[in-house]
């Protein structure tokens, strides 16, 4: 099994005479389970030390012991921090999947393996630098019962010695990750010494990758999404979280939670926010309708599944107009699917979530600094249009580390949308709770306590003044306006990020983290095909007016997305004329590994009628089914 | 001079106690849960602005509109009402809760909501309007429904109870009583030290569907309910703003403390009973019900547990109204937590 989708071309070894410096990729196969999340992350920091632009993404199983795990690591002095579908250096500690490893890598490669896997004998055009493991874990940790915790940081060792990386930065990185626990600190550093040296002894440098330090990452830092969205939200002020553990969410409110108890408690020692895991996401929903609805700033976080179950909560919320914040940290479905893998295939779900005529304001964050904006956005939107707000993320955005700038604090007040106040009940002489007072759609509303005109907040039919209604007239009155204030939306949801360029008659669609491939994509056009694009990044639903006027613009649209169904596809023909559909194009993946750039661009080409020489243009399931 | 008008302790007058006119049928037990409800809320003295009514969905969870017309309601989903309640009490916890659910809403579609609320002790006053049918589908039967009763139709049940008693009490609810919609003196004596109680008040009120389950053949019928009431005790409750001395024999009552330092006083009635000892309550509640016989009255309290609310040490201001500057962490903390991710 592999998570690379390379089909297998066996070639005679050319020498390198070419250094690679700073642009490969790294791949880490071990056991999960086995302590190498610790060396991973050491390697993904050292390198960032260097200076050098990098990012990691976690290829894991939805286990907690003993079946296969990959890591990546790309280094790109150009600063692509997307998937690169390619692996140049392979770290196989995996016995099991060491072999279908070695198999699947490009002609050239390196590899560094554990000695008694004997890979060397499988292939003859990759390079191999074969270490002792066990017998350095030994020498380095008298403990047997602790060895296997140490052992991968080995490798960290010899990658150290063979890519260049100053070992000085590595042991930084090492404090920083194993933070003021002394003896791991120790032992850690024995173990990344001892591969070192046992590079520098027994290992000349035969590959062509190098990482050498350059100047581009001065100040940044490396976060995952799920921790940028959780800062996100405490900056927003949320008091009232619930939740129900699921991957790949779980990490946002726990990340949520150690920010709070260290930033959010009272000198006296009590608490400014109440966050429960729920029994349920149906519960979790529940008791966020309830604090909003009660004048909290309330949020969950969950993923695929706990949003299917979600949906008649969803559309309460819609209906009676409270304000809720949803974040959606994407995986594969559908059903349980691959818990451990991304995708971005909640759109249409989330879109429309619940029966009836129901939909709902979406915003969808790229990177880990838009996933702290956002947090915020998401809450002010769904206070300012009391109703849900789904923060739609993804696996590779909530799980993975990234390369950041330091997020800015926050200089834009907080808007608490229409709570009515004396004042204004005076000024608009009666009160109704659904009454669309200021002909945006969006009514006033009291909290419980406020001590202003209460009124009885129903799922069933009402009318403006929140009474209960099956009349007619009654009925369509609220729906319209519910419209309107859908359609007032689209002028204060994030707006797409455009970049027109004049002499393109393609144009790309993306969101989320199909960004970072669609922009490396849109270079490898330019400059090995001279093919020029515009992009549009969506960032929102509703749309604006701007997405008909880019599709306008070119004569063909790639709407590249990481589902199937062609979701955000479907979802723009719902408000394109007839001909702006017939533009449309697809570009899909949807194998749970994160959207590359060869394989958009490779896709591109071939609908553009090129005859694409590479030999990976069809997308060839991944991984396998074995494992479990 | 013109009469004045009857008022309540804080001023207000039992017309403000009052909700909108009731669309259940003439006769039905939960217009009765109402009137009691109406009455208490007034004698205490709450101020309805603190209120919240909260409900699922069915007969029962349309009443919060026919009480308290001047508080805030929320009328969720099926079965989902204990989790907007537990949300809203975490946004402000000065609110009063009072959730109205049924049988159905609570005993299938909702039990799973109803065993967490049970568990977290929440300061909510649940009742339950139990008549042991869905009566807004036409009278199916619920999980409360005894085995061998009988639907108008003829169909039998043969499933066993749910004894949401005996549920909640084992699952950690802190105030637990049975009651008859009507039975006027209990009842209202129970609301009214269910809002003296700080955590999960839990009562079950059989309440005959007149339309659907008041015939011969159901154990939730009016007949039914008051040949095999078997009350614990004689509930009096003196609510700590009267100075009542209540007369009773030494060592025939017991005396409860409640958290806000009103009294409830329970007469003893045929045999020694003591509502604090969770295993003789479940007991109780076993041999009642082999019986065929339901016991009413306090069954179960354990005035002195922390709520929900406390073991999550919020702050004394509801959170809902604090003020972004004790919300938003200081530049100095994101720059901390920046340094940390170098």
């Amino acid at each position: 099994m592999s998570p690379t989708d390379l089909s297998v071309q066996e070639q005679q070894a050319s020498a390198h005479k070419q250094q690679v410096v700073n642009d490969f990729s790294i791949q880490v196969a071990t056991v999960n389970g086995s302590g190498s999340q610790t060396a991973n992350l050491v390697l993904l920091r050292s390198i960032l030390l260097m200076g050098v632009p990098v990012s990691g993404k976690n290829m894991f199983p939805s286990n907690i012991a003993g079946l296969p795990t990959w890591y990546t690591i790309r280094a790109s002095k150009d600063g692509y921090v997307g998937r690169k579908k390619e692996v140049d250096f392979l770290v196989a500690m995996n016995p099991e999947t060491a072999k279908e490893d070695v198999l699947t890598l490009e002609p050239g490669a390196a590899v560094v393996y554990d000695e008694p896997l004997k890979l060397n004998a499988l292939r003859s055009d990759l390079i191999f630098y074969p270490v002792p493991f066990d017998k350095l874990v030994a020498s380095v940790c008298p403990d047997a019962k602790l060895r296997r915790l140490v052992r991968n940081m080995i490798y960290d060792g010899v990658l150290a010695r063979l890519l260049g990386i100053d070992m000085a930065l590595m042991e930084k990185a090492l404090a920083k990750q194993l933070g003021r626990k002394a003896k791991a600190v120790t032992l850690n550093t024995g173990a990344l010494k001892a591969g070192f040296d046992y590079a520098a002894a027994n290992l000349p440098k035969q590959d062509p990758f190098c990482i050498e330090a350059m100047n581009k990452t001065a100040g940044k830092i490396l976060i995952e999404g799920n921790a940028a969205a959780a800062i996100g939200c405490m900056m927003a002020g949320v008091t009232v979280v619930a939740w129900y553990p699921i991957t790949p969410s779980s990490s946002l409110c726990e990340s949520l939670i150690g920010y709070m108890k260290k930033y959010r408690v009272d000198k006296d020692g009590k608490a400014t926010f109440a966050i429960v895991q729920a029994e349920d996401e149906i519960a979790s929903l529940g008791m966020v309708i309830g604090a909003s609805w009660a004048g909290a700033r309330s949020m969950t976080a969950t993923a695929g599944p706990g949003i299917s179950l979600m949906g008649e909560f969803a559309g309460l919320a819609y209906y009676a107009e409270t304000p809720a914040v949803i974040f959606d940290v994407q995986r594969v479905g559908p059903s349980t699917g691959l818990p451990t893998r991304t995708a971005q295939g909640d759109l249409l779900q989330a879109a429309f979530l619940s029966h009836g005529d129901t939909k709902h304001i979406m915003i969808i964050p790229a990177s880990v600094e838009e996933a702290y904006t956002m947090a915020m956005d998401a809450f002010d939107l769904a206070e300012h249009f009391q109703t849900p707000v789904f923060v739609m993320m993804d696996l590779d955005l909530g799980m993975n580390n990234w390369m950041s700038d330091a997020f800015e604090y926050p200089t834009r007040p907080i808007n608490r949308g229409k709570l009515l106040s004396a004042a204004k009940l005076k000024e608009i002489g009666e009160w109704g709770r659904y009454k669309d007072v200021d002909g945006d759609g969006i009514a006033y509303r009291t909290v419980p306590g406020d001590g202003l005109p209460a009124y009885f907040t129903r799922g069933s039919g009402h009318n403006a003044k929140g009474q209960y209604s099956e009349r007619p007239d009654d009925y369509v009155e609220n729906m319209d306006r519910l419209n309107r204030k859908f359609e007032t939306a689209r002028a204060y949801v994030p707006k797409p990020m455009v970049q027109s360029n004049p002499k393109a008659k393609i144009g790309f669609i993306a969101f989320g983290t199909s960004d970072y491939a669609t922009e490396e994509s849109r270079d490898q056009l330019r400059d090995e095909m001279k093919v020029e694009t515009s992009y549009f990044r969506l960032r929102a639903y509703p749309f604006n007016e701007q997405l008909a006027a880019f599709v306008d613009a070119h004569e063909r649209i790639y709407v590249i997305e990481q589902n199937r169904d062609a979701q955000l596809l479907q979802l723009m023909k719902l408000e394109l004329t007839p001909e702006q559909q017939t533009k449309l194009r697809s570009v899909l993946h949807y194998n749970g590994l994160p959207i590359d750039a060869r394989s958009i661009t490779d896709d591109v080409l071939a609908q553009e009628g090129f005859e694409v020489a590479r030999k990976t243009v069809a997308r060839v399931s991944a991984g396998s089914a074995g494992g479990e | 001079m013109p009469t004045p008008l009857k008022v309540n302790r804080i001023g207000l007058e039992p017309q403000i106690y009052k909700g909108g006119k009731t669309t259940l049928c003439a006769g039905c037990g939960h217009n009765a849960i109402s009137e009691r409800i109406i009455d208490a809320f007034y004698e205490m003295g709450v101020n309805p602005s603190q209120v919240i009514k909260l409900s699922g969905i069915g007969c029962s969870s349309k009443s919060p509109a026919y009480f308290l017309g001047g508080s805030h309601g929320f009328n969720a989903v099926h079965g989902r009402m204990p989790s907007v309640g537990t949300g809203a009490l975490l946004a402000n916890h000065k609110l009063i809760a009072i959730g109205i659910s049924g049988d159905g809403d609570t005993g299938a579609i909702g039990i799973g909501q109803f065993v967490h609320l049970m568990r977290r002790n929440l300061p909510i006053i649940y009742i339950i309007e139990d008549n042991g049918c869905y009566g807004l589908t036409k009278g199916q039967f619920s999980p409360t429904a005894d085995v061998g009763s009988k639907l108008k139709t003829g169909v039998v049940n043969d499933l066993p109870p749910i004894d949401t008693c005996a549920l909640a009490i084992e699952l950690g609810a802190t105030f637990v009583g049975r009651s008859f919609s009507g039975d006027k003196k209990q009842l209202l004596s129970l609301l009214k030290a269910a809002l003296a109680h700080r955590g999960t008040v839990m009562l079950d009120v059989i309440s005959p569907c007149v339309t659907f389950n008041d015939h011969e053949g159901s154990t939730k019928s009016y007949a039914y309910a008051k040949d095999h009431d078997d009350p614990v005790e004689d509930v009096t409750f003196v609510p700590f703003f009267e100075d009542i001395s209540v007369d009773y024999e030494p060592g025939s009552a017991q005396e409860v403390v409640m958290h806000d330092g009103s009294r409830l006083i329970l007469k003893k009635l045929e045999e020694a009973y003591d509502p604090t000892d969770k295993i003789n309550a479940l007991k109780r509640l076993h041999e009642t019900a082999r019986r065929g016989e339901f016991a009413t009255g306090l069954i179960y309290i354990e005035p002195d547990r922390d709520d929900f609310l406390a073991q999550l040490n919020v702050c004394d201001e509801p959170l809902a109204s604090l003020p972004l500057e004790r919300l938003r962490p200081g530049k100095d903390a994101l720059e901390e937590i920046m340094e940390g991710l170098r």
